[in-house]
């Protein structure tokens, strides 16, 4: 690790301050950031810590059938408070292990964007809304390809506004070694359609399968995917899983999510 | 009735106390007055020619008190291979120098070519960054079936081949053999891979050497499982420091699985360091240092045949095997592949011929060597698959065909057509054992079970039989060994009656502090928490050479038995002293000496005290003093033997495999603590099944390791595995270790990697495949796409 300034602001306002300077990195929970530092791949100057601001923490019921979540809420504390959304409180539930949930946070995963992290899964399945400092995103116009999102330089997610379906499920196969997702499915059924959201298979990161979600709007069941199929071109390959084998398990764990949210 | 001490006593581990309360002396807790930090520099390519290497930036970065380079060694020795091996032509195998620090080329990643020395660790680390190492990347030999072929690049220039050399096993066996598969009605061809896997012991590897410019002595702390074997190589072979001068500790380390039996140059480095500064200096792994530079593990890929009549009566086994030992050869890893691996190969039967081709194939990868099994993890893999796809081939029962060609246990000794002589054993009888555990019975309905909610379910059998307490010298040395195979012990009666029992052997897990104490304690028939036991410290024990190969019970043990018996006869000499009374008529029984048709005795603390308090001894008879040492050269291996029963759950949507059922008999002959040995097989069989389904060392192909952390590298975890039955309930004693025990530490590791393989075949076969191997590990995505091809 090299050596850097670490600033813990309580406001919002104080942390964007502190993140315009040069080379100032935000920090959520630091699962990825600080590994990564302590490899030396990365060497910012500063680093700005977001979980000494009480506004970015906590699950809200909105009260128009969707969930507020702050950008700087741990996975455990969504697992333990989002009952309201059963299938995302078991998402959250069950990423990595428990020091993972404890210091892990949802702004953390959604800004880093790794291609096999769930809440990507979640946020695209479920048409959520990211808010900024200064802005709302929608989910379909916030994911960018690997690692990759629309935010810019110095934005900071401050909550993210989940709509509450009808019935979802995530399902995940896990990675051997890492147990993040070799792929991961999240379906979601509202009354003005259904997404589904796949994680951990494609080269361009986190994607909806909108053919599984049109053979779904028509009927809800398993049976609709009978003749679908992911074409194999763009999936990952790598040491735990062949292409062909990611777009097999993308229509297996699709299934999988239908059955459990039936 | 369960005894609750000495010899057959499931004690609790004392040394857990410590480690579960962390306090824990590991090298990383030692830090010394004035201790410096030494980092290295490492190649990022497999393959390249070192052009230049400038300091100057590095040395003015602050806090940095000395660089080394490869120049500062050139005229030190290499690490050399512990075992000298010839090739089928007679010639000698090829033994590259193996540098502190690299010179002229590096040869894989992570290879060190630099050191810096400096006030902190952070600024060490810092100032290797600063190093300008001009390395011109050469094409990488990365893969062992590559290595050898036609136009292949070379890993070391100088011996212009990859081969370290072409061994044979038995060599004059081989024309019978060739015949013999030849004339055969059946034969069985399986091709496989054993894969290449990393240690990942729980602590890195680190060292701390001291050095004392009044005495010209140093002391190295180190995590080693053989504190002398480090000693000796450091000294005689590398660094030409007297070995008188030299103290190596090894103290509390955590795990090793053989990848801590192994003289690195990173010892020699911070030696080097120390005295050139006057001040210690420590270095510790990070776990990406682990990765790249432990000593792996297997890694064979292995063509094996097996010869039968009809009625499935084992004619022959030949194999013909390429052993990657990687880019230098670790001190053991010419003796794996060779006399720990090809002299297994005829299992625990009667088959009549037996030959062994292996090549060593040099690659730019990390150095493999032994890893818990070492060699005998891949000879029971290749005969316990390819028996397996020989009873399928002639419609047999595997358990039957195991059976029908067992040595049975009137023929012991038995020399098996792979050179060994079997002592004891017992394989139908362990076999009855496994099957009872098993409920083979129960496996139709608990199949049904499974297909009723859509999975395959398979059962899979094995025996295996292993050789642990590699022995004895003279044989050993005969064939290649360049060092001795024997242990010691020092048993030291204090004043007070309380005893050091000083060892060669160490302990890393394997819970010798309390399993040693309960054999003396037997003997003396004292209390065992009146013992202690002292290891890993050659300024106090004797020289031994330290715990691998599962040899700590049936070698040290051994030594320690002498030792005590050398301590109960100078014991009667001073009993029969204070009863006035002739040695000859002294009986110890119980703790205590007592005059045989009398009623007078003393106890063996009485005796202790008397020893050191010696107002009335005749001297010129009598020695003070109640401390005697033993070393111990056994006559042979031992061969602990088991049958082991694997049951798993297949998901064909996703190739996923789980195991639900693990059964492990094994003849341990005589134990001494019932619960450590089921700890040991708890310990091994998870590794084992970690190789068979999780655990892959991967190069690609510019030898640069894709699985290099735990990101990638899948280590097994609780919840990847099942509860294991365990069973040691038949065993045969060894028959020439005087505690009749046999090894227990690698077993699991051994048996468990066919048994799973079996079993998922079987599950396949059960669903209409046709899928005779996979290769491990047998991952989802590996098996799903040997179901769908």
């Amino acid at each position: 690790m090299y050596e850097f300034d670490f600033v813990k602001p309580g406001t919002v306002a104080d942390a964007l301050s502190a993140l315009s300077t040069e080379d100032a990195q935000a920090l959520g929970g630091g699962q990825t950031l600080i590994p990564t530092l302590k490899q030396r791949l990365a060497a910012p100057l500063k680093l700005v810590s977001l979980s000494g601001i009480a506004e970015l923490q906590g699950v809200t019921d909105n009260g128009d059938g969707s969930l507020g979540i702050g950008g700087a809420t741990t996975h455990a504390a969504v697992a333990a408070n989002a009952g309201a959304y059963p299938a995302l409180a078991d998402l959250a539930g069950h990423i990595g292990d428990p020091a993972v949930r404890n210091r892990g946070t949802i702004g953390g995963s959604l800004a880093n964007n790794d291609p096999a992290a769930c809440y990507p899964a979640a946020v695209l399945g479920s048409g959520a809304t990211i808010s900024t400092n200064n802005r709302d995103i929608a989910a379909d116009d916030f994911f960018d390809g690997l690692f990759g999102t629309t935010l810019e330089e110095g934005e900071i997610i401050t909550s993210v506004r989940f709509p509450v379906p009808q019935a979802a499920s995530y399902q995940k196969f896990l990675q051997p070694a890492s147990r993040f997702a070799l792929v991961g499915v999240f379906v979601a059924k509202y009354a003005d359609g259904v997404r589904v959201a796949v994680t951990g298979a494609s080269e361009d990161g986190v994607f909806r399968w909108t053919e599984a979600e049109e053979a779904l709007n028509k009927e809800f069941r398993t049976d609709a995917l009978i003749d679908l199929n992911i074409a194999p071109q763009n999936m990952i390959a790598d040491l735990h899983g062949t292409k062909e084998y990611r777009a097999h398990l993308v229509k297996v764990m699709t299934k999988r999510a239908i059955e459990a949210a039936s | 009735m369960p005894k609750d001490s000495g010899i057959g006593a499931s004690s609790k581990r004392r040394e857990d106390v410590r480690f579960l309360t962390g306090n824990g002396n590991y090298t990383d807790d030692i830090n010394l007055h004035g201790q410096a930090h030494a980092a290295f520099a490492r190649s990022n390519v497999a393959n390249g020619t070192i052009d230049s290497i400038d300091v100057s930036a590095a040395a003015e970065m602050p806090g940095v008190l000395a660089i080394f380079t490869g120049e500062d060694f050139v005229e030190v020795g290499g690490n050399p291979a512990g075992w000298y091996i010839e090739s089928r032509d007679g010639t000698p195998m090829k033994e590259p120098k193996r540098p502190v620090l690299a010179h002229g080329k590096v040869r894989h990643v992570g290879d060190a070519y630099a050191a810096v020395i400096a006030e902190t660790n952070a600024q060490a680390r810092d100032a290797v960054e600063k190093i300008e190492a001009q390395i011109t990347e050469l094409p990488a030999v990365a893969n062992t079936v590559a290595a050898v072929a036609d136009g292949a690049g070379l890993v070391h220039d100088e011996i212009e081949t990859n081969i370290c050399f072409d061994w044979g096993w038995i060599e004059d066996n081989r024309a019978a053999t060739d015949a013999a598969i030849k004339a055969a009605p059946h034969v069985t061809t399986l091709e496989l891979v054993n894969n290449r896997l990393v240690p990942n012991a729980l602590e890195p590897r680190a060292s701390l050497a001291d050095y004392n410019a009044g005495s010209d002595e140093y002391t190295l702390y180190t995590t080693s499982q053989n504190p002398h074997l480090t000693r000796l190589l450091v000294c005689a072979f590398v660094m030409g420091i007297p070995e008188n001068k030299l103290t190596v500790i090894a103290p509390d380390v955590g795990g090793g699985f053989g990848s801590k039996i192994y003289h690195y140059g990173e010892e020699a480095l911070v030696l080097a360091a120390a005295k050139k500064l006057c001040r210690p200096v420590k270095w510790t792994a990070d776990r990406t240092e682990s990765f790249l530079t432990d000593a792996h593990g297997r890694d064979h890929v292995t063509t094996i045949e097996l010869a039968t009549e009809t009625d499935g009566t084992f004619i022959a086994f030949r194999t013909s095997t390429l052993a990657n030992v990687g880019a230098y050869l670790s001190n053991f890893s010419t003796a794996t592949p060779t006399y720990l691996h090809g002299t297994l190969m005829a299992g625990n039967y009667t088959v009549p011929h037996v030959y062994v081709n292996l090549k060593a194939v040099f690659t730019n990868t990390a150095p493999v060597d032994a890893y818990r099994g070492a060699g005998r993890p891949e000879a029971t893999f290749s005969i316990e698959r390819i028996v397996d796809k020989c009873a399928h081939e002639l419609g047999i029962d595997p358990i039957a065909l195991r059976r029908k060609n067992f040595v049975k246990p009137d023929q012991y000794p038995f020399t098996s057509a792979a050179g060994l002589e079997y002592d004891s054993g017992n394989y139908d009888g362990v076999m009855d054992v496994m099957e009872g555990m098993a409920d083979m019975s129960g496996f139709a309905a608990r199949r049904a079970e499974s297909e009723a909610r859509g999975m395959l379910r398979g059962l899979g059998v094995n025996s295996y039989i292993e050789a642990c307490g590699l022995a004895p010298s003279n044989l050993a040395g005969a064939l290649g060994a360049r060092v001795g195979l024997y242990d010691s012990a020092t048993v030291r009666v204090n004043a007070t009656g309380n005893i050091s029992v000083m060892v060669g052997v160490h302990s890393h897990g394997q819970g010798h502090e309390t399993a040693f104490p309960q054999v003396v304690a037997e003997m003396l028939g004292i209390d065992e928490n009146l013992i202690d036991l002292v290891h890993g410290d050659t300024s106090k024990i004797p020289f031994g050479m330290g715990t691998y190969g599962s040899r700590s019970i049936a070698v040290g043990g051994a030594a320690v038995v002498r030792a005590t018996e050398k301590i109960i006869n100078k014991a009667k000499k001073i009993a029969a002293h204070m009863m006035e009374t002739s040695e000859a008529d002294i009986d110890f029984k119980d703790g205590a000496f007592s005059v045989a048709g009398t009623d007078k005795s003393v106890a063996f603390g009485e005796v202790a005290f008397k020893a050191y308090v010696p107002h009335d001894f005749p001297h010129e008879e009598l020695e003070p003093g109640l401390e005697e040492t033993a070393f111990y050269d056994p006559a042979n291996f031992t061969y602990p033997s088991g049958a082991y029963a694997c049951e798993v759950e297949v998901d064909p949507e996703t190739g996923k495999v789980s195991i639900e059922r693990f059964c492990a008999a094994d003849d341990f002959g005589n134990i001494i603590n019932p619960m450590i040995v089921d700890g040991q097989v708890h310990g091994g069989l998870a590794q084992g099944i970690g190789q068979a389904l999780l655990e892959h060392g991967v190069y690609d192909d510019n030898g640069q390791l894709l699985s290099g952390s735990f990101m990638d590298y899948a280590m097994p975890r609780a919840d990847d595995l099942p509860f294991y039955a365990v069973d040691n309930s038949c065993y045969t004693p060894c028959t020439h270790n005087p505690l009749g025990v046999k090894g227990c530490g690698e077993a699991g590791a051994i048996g468990s990697p066919p048994t799973v393989v079996n079993a998922v075949i079987d599950a396949l076969r059960s669903g209409g495949s046709n899928v005779t191997h996979i290769d491990m590990p047998m991952s989802p995505s590996r098996v799903w796409t040997a179901m769908n091809s």
